[in-house]
């Protein structure tokens, strides 16, 4: 029997707010974080969980990641200390261009000032690891930790090899997520000249009116714990990572492919990892970005992986109510689905109205509904992710026994 | 040029450097340690910066990771911006 994996805190920042629950209420309230076409985090303060001179050695989407992961832990039990040795305690990190602002700071010195004052700074906050990094070492994580980087999919591909690593024995628990902080003058300006963000800053996953995504940013992080070990110690169980799997399109640079077989063939992945059928699905929680294209390969994706079944359960885009977290997305809709799935709730996609020809699932449109169960069990649900390099992660997640 | 640099000089460059950067004002004196001020290594290279920048003068490596207190790197400063 293999080793199972629990969620056991989560925790987030986003253009909604800081904490998981100010998100999962917010956005099934029907509340938009989005304001002059960008889901930025306007009111976040990292001091009130690091010292000014942690934050000032931390980029932003490193600071977004530890404030994360401190609601996550304190969520866990583990605001005194790891239950588990530190070596038996890893982290895995998604993010989709780490520390760009300190690079875009430094490439401004460097341009004016010279080499000489580039700062000594520039590399270890920019990595597309810091973040990894300082979760290691402000909580003493001394098992395996680093970042992962693919783009829009890092955050579900983070939570998925972090769960893997759990279950092959590597670890006994993990801290995983994503995090990302570009709403950045050059990285704005780069995703513009793709074509890819909505040109009337309004982001509405599925409706025949979406013209492309709007950018978000901020973290989402997950403790994960094998089962046994979390019982033992008599933790609150929030939910369960069933499943996994991830592919690759090998298609195009950025477009998916059309009929979303790369994303098809995660999806059944996940669902054949959980010992599952399509029809065990209560809920998904798209990927859903608001462009032309990923919203039909994506409508085609769940339809040739869950067959009939697509049609009859809710299908729903955290992305309306924050924008698109990029490599954070993934991990922030991990901790929407987890809280939703607990509280038996669809959340809606916010501002879907016209229906798009052959885009015809459930979106949830107009505001949250209950979930509907037909077997008393606790309702699971798959939440994917795409990125641009054509990669698919599909996360398979069922609440914990309320 | 050189020879107009004063201890003074010196000690409000660093001192503002170091302000800057994590410790408070009223616990930058000669006798304080690095060590105590949880000054590291990566916040004497932005010192040695502002340093290089206001006096011309080249801290290195192996400067740096001699300096116990914060007295020993304005004696180091001085005594190179005026030799």
């Amino acid at each position: 029997m293999s080793r199972r994996v629990v969620i056991t805190g989560v925790g987030a920042v986003t253009p909604l707010g800081v904490g998981a629950r100010t998100l999962h209420e917010r956005w099934s309230a029907g509340t938009c974080g989005i304001e002059d076409g960008e889901g930025a985090c306007a009111d976040f303060d990292p001091t009130t969980v690091m010292s000014d001179k942690e934050a000032r050695r931390a980029d932003r989407f490193t600071q977004f990641a530890i404030v994360a992961c401190e609601e996550a832990m304190a969520e866990a039990g583990w605001q005194d200390g790891l239950p588990y040795e530190g070596e038996r305690v890893g982290c895995f990190l998604g993010t989709g261009i780490g520390g760009v602002g300190t690079l875009e700071a430094n490439h401004q010195e460097l341009l004016e000032r010279g080499p000489g004052r580039v700062s000594p700074l520039a590399v270890p906050l920019m990595m597309g690891n810091a973040g990894a990094a300082a979760l290691s070492m402000r909580y003493g994580l001394r098992g395996q930790t680093y970042g992962i980087v693919s783009a829009c999919a890092a955050g579900a591909h983070a939570v998925g090899a972090a769960a893997r690593a759990i279950q092959a024995g590597d670890a006994d628990a993990m801290i995983t997520g994503g995090s990302e902080a570009a709403l950045t003058p050059l990285s704005k300006a780069a995703f513009e000249a793709l074509d890819a963000i909505s040109t009337v800053g309004i982001s509405r996953p599925f409706d025949a009116r979406r013209d492309g995504f709007i950018m978000g940013e901020g973290a989402g992080v997950l403790v994960l714990e094998e089962e046994e070990a979390a019982r033992a110690r008599g933790a609150t169980v929030l939910g369960e990572v069933l499943g996994y799997a991830a592919t690759s399109d090998a298609h195009h640079l950025t477009a998916p492919d059309p009929e979303g077989s790369g994303a098809a063939a995660a999806l059944r992945g996940a669902l054949r990892d959980a010992g599952l059928e399509p029809g065990d699905i209560d809920y998904v929680n798209a990927h859903g970005t608001s462009t032309p294209l990923n919203d039909r390969s994506e409508t085609n994706a769940l339809k040739a992986a869950l067959g009939d079944h697509a049609y009859k359960i809710p299908v729903s885009s955290t992305k309306s109510a924050i924008g698109h977290l990029l490599g954070a997305a993934g991990a922030v809709e991990a901790v929407a689905t987890i809280l939703a799935l607990r509280d038996r709730v669809a959340p809606p996609t916010i501002g879907y109205e016209e229906p798009d020809e052959g885009l015809d699932l459930d979106y949830v449109p107009g505001s949250a509904r209950p979930l509907e169960l037909s077997n008393g069990r606790p309702p699971i649900a798959l939440s994917d992710s795409f990125g641009f390099g054509g990669h698919n992660a599909v996360l398979c997640l069922q609440a914990g026994a309320s | 040029m050189a020879a107009t640099v004063t201890a003074d000089q010196v000690e409000k460059v660093v001192y503002d450097a170091l302000a800057e950067i994590g410790p408070s004002r009223d616990q930058l004196k000669r006798e304080a340690t690095f060590e105590e001020l949880d000054v590291d290594s990566l916040d004497l290279a932005e010192v040695s910066q502002v340093v290089e920048e206001e006096f011309g003068v080249t801290l290195k490596g192996d400067d740096v990771e001699n300096l116990k207190t914060v007295g020993d790197a304005l004696d180091l400063i001085l005594q190179r911006a005026t030799s």
